[in-house]
């Protein structure tokens, strides 16, 4: 049967792949920040996973506001990136996982997820930056499954709608009769807002409870709404919903292994996590 | 039943729901237009046409010409977008945010760095 080895959960801002790009991962600017996934590479080398189930949200790549689906799944047998609009250079194709994406499909509409699939699906920043962070060759050494959460068009899904998908896709998961040996990434956040006079708000003391309470607690972030979200952590600092969901799919005790949180990397308070699902 | 939504205001902050979402239409399907290179081009060699071609209207219109970021969100537009439109002018999100917030750039970054502490 297939097993969750754990989360990981980080920011994508877009200016990452910049970086990435221009080699500044030793930058004075960058290096807080790149320094949090040396650890992470060292865990991931270790338990070698050999699928990544992605929860992420689509900025408008794949996705436009013709079609805005609450939740989404990939089913496709390769997942590509392409020009976003600002010039980050695009990253090598991903494969999918065609058997993991339909046991994952079958399992949550029968547990009452009416989930869109997507047969084709283009894969924006918040997808394939964290993977460029955790596989910085992008030799990618995992199949991979999207699960895409709307975070761009109100309502959102609600926090506590989000942790029970989580703990869907993490039930489906250790019902997935293959050995696989499967890692969640949930990528955004933490606190940021672009738009508005309210523009470049970052709330520390609100992340910091946030990410501890992914250990000590982890369905606190179920009481908010989605404008108390926006209140708390910005209007895309709402993106910790796709934490929240990565955190939810752990099935056993969720032990930290490393966290990393810095401001700022560009208008964002970043921050990244590795929480073992043991037992 | 009477619609959940919220009429809440969260000060100096756009929130990109239903209202939002469809007074801006005709202005994100443009910016999303400009995920490709041939548009960005197109846009850049006839500004007007393009606009017309996506049937903005004249608040969307005028709020394009000034490159005025609150004139977009008030004329519907959505971060995300608009982050596309600000692209083909190299604009990264502290420009953006520097225009939003009435300061230089250099200031906008020195708040955001005193965030951390």
């Amino acid at each position: 049967m297939a097993k969750i080895v754990g989360s990981i959960t980080t920011s994508h801002v877009p200016a990452i792949g910049g970086a990435i790009a221009k080699k500044l991962q030793e930058d004075p600017y960058w290096k807080p920040f790149f320094d949090g996934f040396p650890p992470i590479r060292e865990w991931l080398a270790k338990v070698k996973p050999d699928v990544a189930v992605i929860v992420y949200n689509d900025h408008g790549l794949n996705f436009f506001l013709d079609k805005q689906p609450t939740f989404a799944i990939g089913a496709a047998p390769e997942y590509r990136n392409a020009d976003e609009g600002w010039g980050i250079p695009v990253v090598p194709s991903f494969a999918g996982d065609l058997d993991l994406s339909w046991h994952l499909i079958n399992c949550l509409i029968a547990d009452e997820f009416d989930i869109v699939t997507c047969q084709e699906m283009s894969v924006d920043h918040a997808f394939t930056l964290p993977m460029a962070l955790l596989w910085p060759d992008q030799k990618w050494p995992v199949r991979t499954v999207p699960v895409c959460v709307n975070t761009v068009q109100f309502p959102l899904p609600t926090a506590k709608r989000c942790y029970k998908l989580g703990q869907s896709i993490g039930r489906a998961i250790e019902s997935f009769d293959r050995d696989s040996r499967v890692l969640i990434i949930g990528t955004g956040g933490l606190s940021h807002q672009l738009e508005g006079k309210r523009a470049g708000f970052i709330n520390k003391q609100f992340d910091l409870q946030f990410m501890d309470s992914l250990i000590s607690n982890p369905t606190w972030a179920t009481q908010f709404s989605d404008l108390d979200l926006v209140e708390q952590a910005g209007t895309q600092g709402v993106e910790l919903l796709n934490w929240l969901v990565a955190r939810a799919c752990l099935t056993g005790r969720a032990s930290l292994k490393h966290s990393n949180f810095h401001i700022p990397i560009s208008n964002t308070a970043a921050a990244t996590m590795l929480i073992e699902n043991q037992g | 039943m009477n619609s959940p939504k919220s009429n809440r205001q969260i000060s100096g902050t756009t929130v990109f729901d239903g209202d939002a979402a469809r007074k801006g239409y005709a202005l994100n399907k443009m910016c999303y237009s400009f995920n490709a290179q041939a548009n960005r081009e197109e846009f850049l060699r006839d500004e007007d046409a393009y606009c017309a071609k996506f049937g903005l209207n004249e608040q969307q219109r005028a709020a394009i010409a000034h490159r005025n970021v609150l004139e977009l969100l008030e004329a519907g537009g959505n971060a995300y977008y608009l982050a596309k439109f600000g692209g083909i002018f190299g604009l990264d999100m502290q420009d953006i945010g520097a225009q939003q917030t009435g300061v230089t750039k250099d200031e906008f970054k020195a708040k955001l760095v005193a965030a951390g502490r």
